[in-house]
């Protein structure tokens, strides 16, 4: 069979909407786009779980310390997750985690931003993980089984995260002055980062979309952010707050929220490397990975050992 | 810009615009770390089901990996019965073979009840 009857055959698989499995044939280029899509996905879990972690040791009551690490662990299992299905594609484990630590893989931008008082875990999880949210649901959906799979396993887990962080800015919100201006606060400085988080506006796209043709992707960069903007301006009023766009109102005709226009220069700034957290997660992410270095070696030489002692008792 | 020539998405940033000087990976990985298996998961969420595949993880050894898939896998309480297989001992049919390897099932019908029609008078048959 030629290579074109080939990739015939497995788009009509997609247009059919049969799910492609690690040994079915697939595109070298489709294959590429999932390596590099699922991995940066996996690497924002867990360089996600670093600007959550810097509260846990200061969560204001036991609740919301156990809630918060209860959170950063079921961040960590989403990364395996995500890092599983990837290696289901013919990546090697540690190639994928090299690529995060050398700089060359890329995360969420918006993990690196700084978390300044603990409003902005409430904000995190209310906006970050809600934004994170609309992206997934969808992505339960995509054209490749595995990655659909570890979706699916993310989203019934996902919604709490998004539960407890309304619920951290709802008990703010009813609280003292302070408190209140704090909620605000956090709100400010994380929505248009949020917004950001899916990306370039569509009109920016010069190519025919491949990710969205393959069914990897199901709705568009703006769908998703639109549909953000809707929830988010409704939800806000139970807060008592505002989001920061003067150019936020309700559009009859569109029955959708208008808003107003995102510091891309911002985004492309960050997303190079210039935020103002990027370096510091980085060089958490490998102090983490090189100070871990003897737990993994101690694994290895108990395994060993036990293994060892078996086989005496075997012979 | 000139960033803007394609459509990136939310995690889905190319690499040739990443920004980050690109150091060398800093590999330092000793020999048994690299060689941690890969162990597939099965999980029975409930006695008196079937054990399910749930996922895979790497680890040391099968101890390991159990308790591994324990702390990822069931932290609500998903399961109540834990297999772990080493992946490289999995053996699967070859899905280019499907057509054909499936193919005899295919035009048996009278293995399904709904082939046989029987009168209104047999009831729950």
């Amino acid at each position: 069979m030629q290579s074109h009857q080939f990739e015939n055959r497995f788009q009509q698989k997609i247009d059919a909407e049969t799910k492609i499995e690690p040994k079915d044939w697939m595109p070298d280029a489709y294959r590429k786009t999932l390596i590099r899509q699922i991995s940066q996905h996996a690497h924002s879990e867990i360089v996600g779980m670093l600007p959550e972690g810097n509260w846990i040791s200061r969560a204001p009551s036991l609740k919301r310390k156990a809630i918060l690490l209860a959170k950063v662990q079921d961040e960590a299992g989403h990364g395996l997750y995500l890092y599983s299905a990837c290696e289901t594609l013919g990546i090697a484990r540690e190639e994928t985690i090299n690529d995060l630590h050398s700089g060359k893989a890329k995360y969420s931008s918006i993990f690196n931003y700084p978390t300044l008082t603990w409003a902005d875990i409430g904000a995190i999880g209310w906006l970050v993980d809600g934004a994170a949210i609309l992206n997934q649901v969808m992505l339960c959906r995509t054209s490749y089984g595995p990655y659909a799979r570890a979706m699916v396993r993310i989203c019934k887990e996902e919604s709490f995260h998004q539960r407890q962080g309304f619920d951290i800015l709802l008990t703010l919100s009813n609280g003292t002055e302070a408190q209140k201006t704090m909620c605000q606060d956090a709100i400010n400085r994380w929505w248009w980062p949020s917004l950001m988080m899916f990306g370039p506006k569509d009109s920016e796209s010069t190519n025919s979309d491949q990710s969205m043709k393959w069914k990897i992707k199901r709705k568009t960069n703006d769908e998703l952010r639109q549909q953000f903007v809707d929830m988010c301006a409704e939800q806000v009023k139970v807060l008592n707050m505002v989001l920061p766009d003067k150019d936020l109102q309700w559009n009859a005709a569109r029955q959708h929220y208008d808003f107003g226009g995102i510091d891309w220069n911002e985004f492309w700034n960050v997303v190079k490397g210039n935020g103002p957290c990027n370096k510091e997660r980085l060089a958490a992410r490998r102090k983490a990975h090189d100070d871990g270095a003897w737990v993994r070696e101690a694994a290895a030489a108990y395994a060993a050992k036990r293994a060892n002692k078996q086989e005496i008792k075997a012979a | 810009m000139q960033q803007f020539i394609r459509k990136f998405y939310y995690g889905d940033i190319p690499d040739d615009i990443s920004g980050e000087g690109l150091k060398p990976a800093q590999t330092g990985e000793s020999a048994e770390e690299a060689s941690w298996p890969l162990w597939e998961v099965f999980i029975r969420s409930k006695q008196g089901l079937d054990h399910k595949h749930a996922g895979s993880l790497h680890a040391a050894d099968a101890q390991m990996a159990i308790e591994n898939a324990r702390d990822v896998y069931t932290r609500r309480n998903e399961g109540v019965s834990i297999w772990v297989v080493e992946s490289k001992y999995i053996h699967a049919s070859n899905p280019d073979d499907a057509e054909s390897f499936y193919e005899p099932a295919s035009d048996k019908v009278y293995r399904h009840p709904t082939f046989y029609e029987l009168p209104e008078a047999v009831r729950n048959m």
